[in-house]
């Protein structure tokens, strides 16, 4: 076997093992990667009252209600993931992106009354961009409101903007 | 050349051999420099001034969507990049080819500031987004282990006080870290990340407005041709550099 042969199979030899390695690593880290859990991931599987977890989800359409404790708006609305919905209670300011519809990260703590008490909340945007017009025709078409979820397939935009 | 034909026969031969390569490269990229500079100039010109000027903004972001014809074609050019060193790397290790040591040296510090350009340029789209400058999600820790990557790399290069061995131990780096790029290409798809996923795929039509992917295709187009001309003229100049050391000071 030629000396650039032999180097050949080692390194790929190796690469090949050092892949192996890593797959077997991250499948075994799996559960500790991701960065959030959902809400039916929280109630099937509760982990200890009190720790600090990441829960992830969409807010739940037409349950954003605001009180107020001493002049301080506290948000409250559900999260889901069309399995469960959790409540979470947040005081302090919403990010930009935050309404219903958006999916969203809130880091805190789970009550024993199932009520999530948030101490950070961030907003998650999807994978869609689109101009203000196409949203809007998309609005007007019928077939997709913000409230409901994520836009629908941008290969459906076109049929389904166009007037009828 | 002039000189090959006065230096004695053993060392021509030597010369020939170990320089053939680079020489047809320096012919031929001294050839295509200018116009690969041009047209990337020409690119980015149209592209820059398109996505941040005439581009429409998006109905929930806003005008901060702007980011991304420099958000993502950084994004894109950082694993690029790095695949490119990798197989740099692979022609070394395998081949013994000199030409890809000294591309791998001059890819590494270019790919390094452009990864930092993507973690900077994310961490300022993530702040008025998500409502963090930074998180500890998979893909945002995967890419920055992608900049470390770099400049590890870069560091070992210039590690050992024989060139060689260190060519040898960042070829060996630059490959080990070959794995972290399906890491952060399905880092997103594999884990529950802030990261939304990709919005393009061979499969689906782009999750995007044509009036958005139109300029970040000249954005990318000129960021690419950019970093290509980038690495050509500074591979040339050390390939001219490793030529004067040899003649000069014997080296």
């Amino acid at each position: 076997m030629k000396r650039k042969t032999k180097r050949l199979w080692i390194i790929l030899g190796s690469m090949a093992s050092f892949a192996i390695a890593i797959v077997l690593i991250l499948s075994a880290f799996s559960s500790n990667l991701v960065y959030f859990k959902a809400p039916s991931q929280l109630i099937n599987h509760p982990t200890v009252k009190g720790t600090t977890i990441r829960l992830g989800g969409m807010v739940l359409a037409n349950s954003l209600h605001y009180s107020h404790k001493d002049q301080t708006p506290t948000a409250q609305f559900q999260v889901t993931d069309g399995q469960a919905a959790i409540e979470v209670h947040y005081t302090g300011i919403l990010p930009d992106l935050f309404r219903e519809g958006q999916s969203v990260i809130a880091i805190g703590t789970l009550d024993k009354n199932n009520i999530f008490t948030a101490s950070e909340v961030l907003a998650k945007h999807d994978e869609t961009y689109m101009p203000k017009e196409v949203a809007d025709a998309l609005r007007k078409s019928g077939k997709w409101d913000p409230k409901y979820g994520p836009p629908p397939d941008a290969a459906t935009w076109d049929h389904m903007t166009q007037p009828k | 050349m002039t000189n090959t034909s006065s230096s004695p026969p053993s060392q021509s031969s030597f010369n020939i051999h170990r320089f053939a390569n680079p020489r047809t490269f320096l012919r031929f990229a001294s050839k295509i420099q200018s116009w690969v500079t041009i047209s990337a100039i020409i690119f980015l010109v149209i592209g820059v001034i398109w996505g941040l000027c005439f581009s429409p903004a998006d109905w929930q972001q806003g005008d901060s969507v702007r980011i991304m014809y420099i958000h993502v074609p950084m994004a894109i050019l950082a694993s690029g990049g790095y695949f490119a060193l990798a197989a740099c790397a692979l022609c070394s290790l395998i081949w013994k080819h000199p030409l890809a040591d000294l591309a791998a040296g001059e890819i590494g510090p270019i790919g390094a500031v452009i990864t930092a350009l993507c973690l900077i340029t994310g961490s300022l789209w993530g702040k008025p987004m998500w409502g963090t400058w930074w998180v500890w999600d998979a893909r945002l820790t995967s890419v920055l282990v992608l900049f470390f990557l770099y400049l590890g790399h870069i560091t070992l290069l210039h590690a050992f006080d024989n060139q060689q061995k260190g060519y040898k131990a960042a070829a060996i780096l630059a490959l080990v870290g070959v794995f972290d790029l399906p890491i952060i290409k399905f880092s997103v798809n594999w884990w529950h990340t802030l990261h939304q996923p990709s919005t393009f795929s061979i499969i689906h039509a782009p999750a995007m407005s044509l009036s958005m992917i139109w300029p970040l295709i000249f954005c990318f187009m000129g960021f690419a041709l950019g970093f290509i001309a980038l690495v050509c003229m500074q591979l040339r100049a050390a390939i001219l550099e490793r030529q004067v050391r040899h003649f000069l000071l014997n080296e």
